[in-house]
């Protein structure tokens, strides 16, 4: 009979040899302070260049991606750099390419594959959700699936209830992918490099509400780990925490509360699988009190989850019970106030931290 | 279904006596195996859904004798044949059948599932028509691998599909990428007529020239009878041949029938008792088995006994292999699930690796 030897590899060796990047502790990544200022569809750009130019089995696929320099001109630029065999438009045929993306990685490629929006991604469902994260389970360790599945998610802006789809509420829920929601173009760039070189599938949300938004993207590379909150902004009167684009309108909401002198801890979570529960629960043990905003609806969401992990973990050290801010549980309306309303917008927000902190 | 080499000098004729026999014990293997395979499930030692092979054998031992050995290739859930023929053990078959560690996916796959890399099998694949853009993809990254990066040789994919797959979209979307992007990717329809209890007229347009469908997106087609080994090999080589060379895909409507029912829990009143004697009456395994005899006198009567109680013996083995394996400790449960494990992936499970997969 075969004895069956453990592994003993740091990375599973169905991957075959894989060298992660150096991660470097939060207060040593370069500053996020500077005039390299640069909007977040470039930064995205920029990792997705870098990663490329240093390994030839990246490279990139999806619809309008090439000639067209993208959808939302994210890869503007990058079809004359690396070529049409590098960078690949497809037809809308999201099912097609994502299967066949799948099946490149499985063979030894690093597939970056672009959704022009998650909504579209729908129609993708079998191979996403049934092959890449299963298939290093199902193979029993023989093939995993290198690839990072990208694109806007999100309401747009008044695209009705087909186009603003947010998936994390329904895919997080799968083991075996890894969940990236970043909320700003220097941790954009930083989690998509480490997405591009992480040997498990990895969903990576954008908006297009933020492509445009501008900050200092440091000039020197660096790569930000999964699992690790970022504290926005630091108070203690409530934990208020957030991913991708609400945590925007949660420091749109701290400005206003602070001027009634409600200083609130503002926590960007960056990961969603993994979730780096650790500093919420830190933030928690300080504030007692927690306001949870997703932007997916409220049934069998993020917010839930996150809710019920500070509840088994922290239960003893609520003064107020965890409340969340999802958005209205309806199909998206097109009407532009009504989709304001939907969102879980500032006031909103702001209303839910007054009624934890005032009880 | 004509032998487009009828008349000529065959492929098949250049082939060694060795080559061919080996096919006979091939396609032998892996009928004996689907028998023992029936049984076991009918003691409950094979668990879930389970598609036995029998009646197919010369679909998957004729094609992949046209191939390289690192030529990918990928298949539904009815896979064992394609295993066996790739060249995994009947132990880590069977083995994964019967769930255990020692199968070739750790008995975490199980009949529907098998994947065998040494073997460049990528998988069977559960859900109707999924493994076809997978085996494109498979074909995207060989061309990939020589024409941008200068590494290996062109190869060619290969991705077989049931003709109940004929009608998923998945299925016309791999066609078309394919077609769109030359990719050497093979779809090998194994036409047995029926998916589940649907007859091929019943579910496809144009169910007697599948090739059309092919030709629609710009692929090549070929209708072979699939019950003759000997016209698989002297029609699908120069195919495989040609996508190789010319970097294209290919398509096969493969004639083929298959005895039992759809799974082992199929009462088969779609289809007549007569009709299934009739294929039976040109079997593929006595068909090949009377050429190697009369044409060839390379296989004696006795040589066939000894084939077929060598066979008996080995799958036998295979079983018992099977049921003395060990089940996979309860720890195997959260392993293989990262490449890259980190903590708070999930808020109940902490992931590590096991074991290593038996077949690495
Ligand atoms: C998407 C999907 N729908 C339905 C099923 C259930 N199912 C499994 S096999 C099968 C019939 C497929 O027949 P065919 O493709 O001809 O393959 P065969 O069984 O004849 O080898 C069906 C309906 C499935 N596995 N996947
Ligand atoms: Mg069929």
């Amino acid at each position: 009979m075969t004895t069956l030897s453990p592994i003993e590899t740091k990375i599973h060796p169905a991957l075959g040899e894989w060298e992660l990047p150096t991660f470097l502790p939060e207060d040593q990544l370069p500053s996020r302070e500077g005039d390299r200022v640069i909007q977040f569809r470039e930064a995205l750009r920029e990792a997705m260049s870098e990663e490329m130019r240093r390994d030839k089995r990246v490279m990139l696929m999806g619809e309008e991606v090439a000639q067209y320099n993208g959808a939302y001109k994210i890869s503007q630029g990058m079809l004359d750099e690396f070529g049409p065999k590098r960078v690949i438009d497809t037809p809308i045929s999201e099912n097609g390419f994502a299967g066949m993306a799948i099946g490149a990685a499985m063979y030894g490629l690093r597939p970056i594959v672009e959704f022009m929006s998650w909504s579209f991604s729908l129609v993708a469902a079998d191979p996403i959700l049934n092959n890449a994260p299963k298939m290093l389970y199902m193979s029993g360790g023989q093939w995993g699936c290198p690839i990072v599945f990208r694109g806007n998610d999100g309401a747009g802006g008044q695209l009705g209830s087909t186009h603003s789809w947010c998936v994390e509420g329904l895919f997080a829920n799968v083991p075996g992918m890894k969940m990236v929601i970043p909320s700003n173009p220097y941790d954009a760039k930083g989690l998509l490099k480490t997405a591009i070189t992480d040997p498990d599938p990895v969903f990576f949300l954008e908006s297009e509400r933020m492509l445009g938004d501008k900050a200092h993207v440091p000039d020197e590379e660096y790569y930000i780990p999964f699992g690790r909150a970022r504290l926005a902004r630091a108070g203690d009167a409530c934990t208020l925490l957030s991913w991708g684009r609400p945590v925007h309108f949660c420091m749109e909401a701290a400005e206003a509360l602070a001027a009634d002198g409600i200083e609130v801890d503002v926590l960007d979570m960056r990961t969603i699988r993994p979730l780096d529960i650790d500093s919420v629960i830190e933030s928690v043990k300080k504030t007692s009190r927690v306001v949870v905003v997703d932007q997916s609806w409220p049934f069998a969401s993020i917010a839930s989850e996150v809710i019920t992990q500070i509840v088994e973990r922290a239960f003893d050290f609520l003064d107020h019970q965890p409340k969340r801010v999802n958005t209205v549980d309806v199909p998206t309306p097109y009407n532009k106030h009504l989709e304001h309303a939907y969102l879980p917008n500032a006031d909103r927000i702001a209303e839910a931290v007054r009624s934890v902190v005032n009880a | 279904m004509t032998d487009v080499s009828a008349g000529r000098e065959r492929l098949t004729d250049q082939l060694s006596d060795d080559v061919l026999v080996s096919w006979l014990y091939d396609m032998q293997l892996i009928r004996e195996f689907e028998t023992r395979t029936a049984q076991a499930y009918q003691q409950a030692k094979i668990g879930g859904f389970c598609h036995v092979y029998t009646g197919q054998e010369a679909c998957c031992v004729g094609t992949i004798a046209a191939m390289e050995h690192d030529d990918p290739i990928v298949t539904a859930y009815r896979d064992h044949g394609h295993a066996l023929a790739r060249g995994m053990t009947p132990e880590a078959c069977m083995a994964e059948m019967f769930g255990k560690i020692t199968g070739c996916a750790k008995g975490k796959g199980g009949s529907m599932h098998m994947f065998d890399k040494p073997n460049h099998l990528y998988g069977g694949h559960g859900i109707v028509g999924a493994q076809t853009p997978l085996g494109t993809g498979l074909a995207f990254a060989a061309r990939y691998q020589w024409e941008v990066m200068g590494e290996g040789s062109k190869k060619v994919a290969l991705a077989y599909l049931g003709d109940g797959a004929l009608n998923q979209g998945s299925f016309h979307e791999a066609q078309n990428l394919a077609g769109l992007l030359n990719l050497p990717v093979i779809y090998i329809v194994e036409n047995n007529g029926y998916s589940m209890g649907t007859s091929i007229e019943r579910g496809t347009t144009m169910a007697d020239n599948l090739v059309l469908k092919a030709k629609g997106y710009g692929i090549k087609g070929l209708q072979i009878d699939g019950f003759d080994i000997l016209n698989v090999y002297n029609q699908f080589k120069p195919l495989v041949d040609e996508c190789r060379d010319l970097q294209r895909p290919g398509f096969v409507d493969l004639k083929t029938y298959r005895y039992q029912g759809h799974s082992m829990s199929d009462p088969q009143k779609y289809r007549s008792k007569d009709e299934v004697e009739e294929w039976k009456s040109k079997d593929s395994i006595a068909a090949l088995l009377s050429h190697l005899m009369s044409e060839r006198s390379a296989v004696t009567e006795a040589d066939w006994k000894t084939m077929q109680k060598d066979i008996r013996d080995r799958v036998k083995k295979s079983v018992d292999f099977a049921e003395s394996s060990p089940d996979p400790e309860m720890s195997e449960l959260t392993t293989d699930v990262y490449a890259n494990p980190q903590p708070n992936l999930s808020p109940t499970e902490d992931y590590r690796h096991g074991v290593r997969n038996p077949l690495l």
